[in-house]
């Protein structure tokens, strides 16, 4: 029996239930709908890839070149656009903006501790603590004017500082509102790489997590920040950690596995595509989210993902790098069965696409019957 | 403050990204290889690394039921083959 997709059979039991339907005609409408859905499938053997590719690139063309848009009224820059889906699609590691929405469970929802929660989370490194660097060189010393003021507003420890400079050996330790430096080594080029790495040194809140914004999201307060590290997110009391996602998609592989990967794949694509009002149909998409995870991890699209692994030697040298694939496939013998689409067309025969996929199988008679000889 | 490490790993398959998993007996398993005509090495893969088959507690050579929430089709159902990395 040939079945419905289960959202289709539930549109149709719903439409049948409002209209009052009765069952002899709700199984015409079940018919007539399968007979339209079997038409609009893909035939067996039907290049459905390059349906997809067309499908992706035309609108891609259409993208502007405008690479950054502020996600809601003010705040944080994020890459969108064509930058955004060569990021996803050529899978890398670490996208130029990577991104979190952080939501937050019910019975945190109200304004004063969601901001609290993103207090927290923010990095804060010693530079965001100090009003002023005085470079000491009779003394040999670093002096850093700490600002009290905002220490006990983001409930930070002056006394905790100086544990947590660890640069080339320095010592440090506390004067009144100064914080000294001592480098172990006495000499000038020394102090000033120390100098501006004391000011990196982490405080507190989240590492990498730079900027942090909440926003109101559907009636509900949300937090977006700049950076990413999921891990460490999920661990904080409040975080509605079934929903807090990220933008990078090697992330959500780490944490969360591949099919949650897959699903990232395609709701970024998504998001940036409709962000740019073009319109592709998902199943595309899902598509090419489903080729690049089928080994288990995510693998690009293109030189160095799946189009630089695939098995004939004549496409990957008809795709890029030709020389290089040539070169290798004759030092290891490599042989080309010619059994894919691309290295048919290329030698002139029928490709394996469509009605050329099939062979005829015949019975051929031992013996011709009497009559014909 | 912290919950530890262990609230994040249970919330792992509560995860609205993460769709079900479930191992498929022997028996469930080649019924499914003789009605598709293939063997196991067919089938799209998952790492034993991945954080969901580490969860589940899925081997290698298991094969997993992945029932995905589709937004054209409601739900769709996957199948992988669980390889050592």
């Amino acid at each position: 029996m040939y079945n419905l997709p289960t959202k289709i059979q539930e549109e149709i039991l719903k439409y049948t239930e409002e209209n009052k339907i009765s069952e002899k005609q709700q199984q015409q409408i079940i018919d007539a709908v399968t007979k339209i859905h079997k038409m609009s499938t893909y035939d067996p053997q039907e290049p459905m890839g390059v349906v997809a590719a067309q499908s992706i690139s035309e609108p891609a063309t259409q993208m502007t070149m405008r690479t950054y848009h502020f996600a809601g009224t003010a705040g944080i820059q994020v890459t969108l656009g064509l930058p955004r889906v060569l990021e996803i699609f050529d899978a890398r590691k670490e996208p130029r903006t990577p991104t979190m929405t952080i939501y937050i469970e019910k019975s945190h929802q109200t304004l004063d501790r969601v901001r609290k929660i993103a207090e927290n989370i923010k990095e804060v490194k010693l530079r965001d603590l100090v009003k002023s660097t005085i470079l000491d060189l009779t003394e040999l010393k670093i002096k850093y004017k700490l600002d009290l003021e905002r220490l006990h507003a983001l409930d930070v420890d002056e006394k905790k500082l100086s544990r947590l400079v660890n640069v080339r050996n320095a010592v440090a330790e506390l004067a009144g509102e100064m914080l000294h430096v001592i480098p172990k080594k006495k000499d000038i080029t020394n102090i000033h790489k120390i100098k501006f790495g004391v000011l990196e040194a982490h405080v507190k809140g989240i590492k990498g997590i730079t900027q942090v914004l909440v926003t109101k999201e559907e009636g509900e307060w949300v937090i977006n920040t700049l950076g990413s590290n999921l891990k460490k997110v999920f661990e904080i009391e409040g975080v509605d950690a079934t929903r807090t996602t990220s933008n990078n998609i090697f992330e959500i592989l780490d944490v969360l596995g591949v099919e949650a990967a897959r699903n990232a794949i395609i709701k970024q694509t998504r998001f940036t595509l409709d962000e740019q009002g073009l319109v592709v149909d998902p199943r595309y998409i899902m598509l090419l989210a489903d080729m690049m995870t089928t080994e288990g991890n995510v693998k690009a699209i293109g030189r160095y993902g799946i189009s630089g692994e695939k098995d004939s030697v004549l496409v990957r040298a008809s795709f890029e790098e030709t020389k290089k694939h040539l070169t290798s496939a004759a030092i290891h013998g490599e042989c080309d069965l010619l059994k894919g689409t691309i290295e048919n067309i290329m030698v002139n025969q029928v490709a394996p696409v469509g009605t050329g996929a099939f062979d005829l199988v015949g019975k051929i008679p031992q013996q011709l019957p009497e009559e014909e000889k | 403050m912290m919950y530890g490490y262990d609230k994040m790993s249970m919330d792992l398959l509560q995860h609205e990204l993460v769709p079900k998993h479930e191992i498929l007996s022997d028996e469930e398993k080649n019924e499914l290889f003789t009605k598709l005509h293939i063997t196991k090495n067919d089938l799209p893969k998952i790492l034993d690394s991945d954080s969901v088959v580490k969860k589940i507690g899925a081997k290698k050579d298991d094969v997993l039921r992945i029932t995905r929430t589709s937004s054209t089709a409601g739900t769709a159902i996957y199948f992988r083959l669980v390889i050592p990395e």
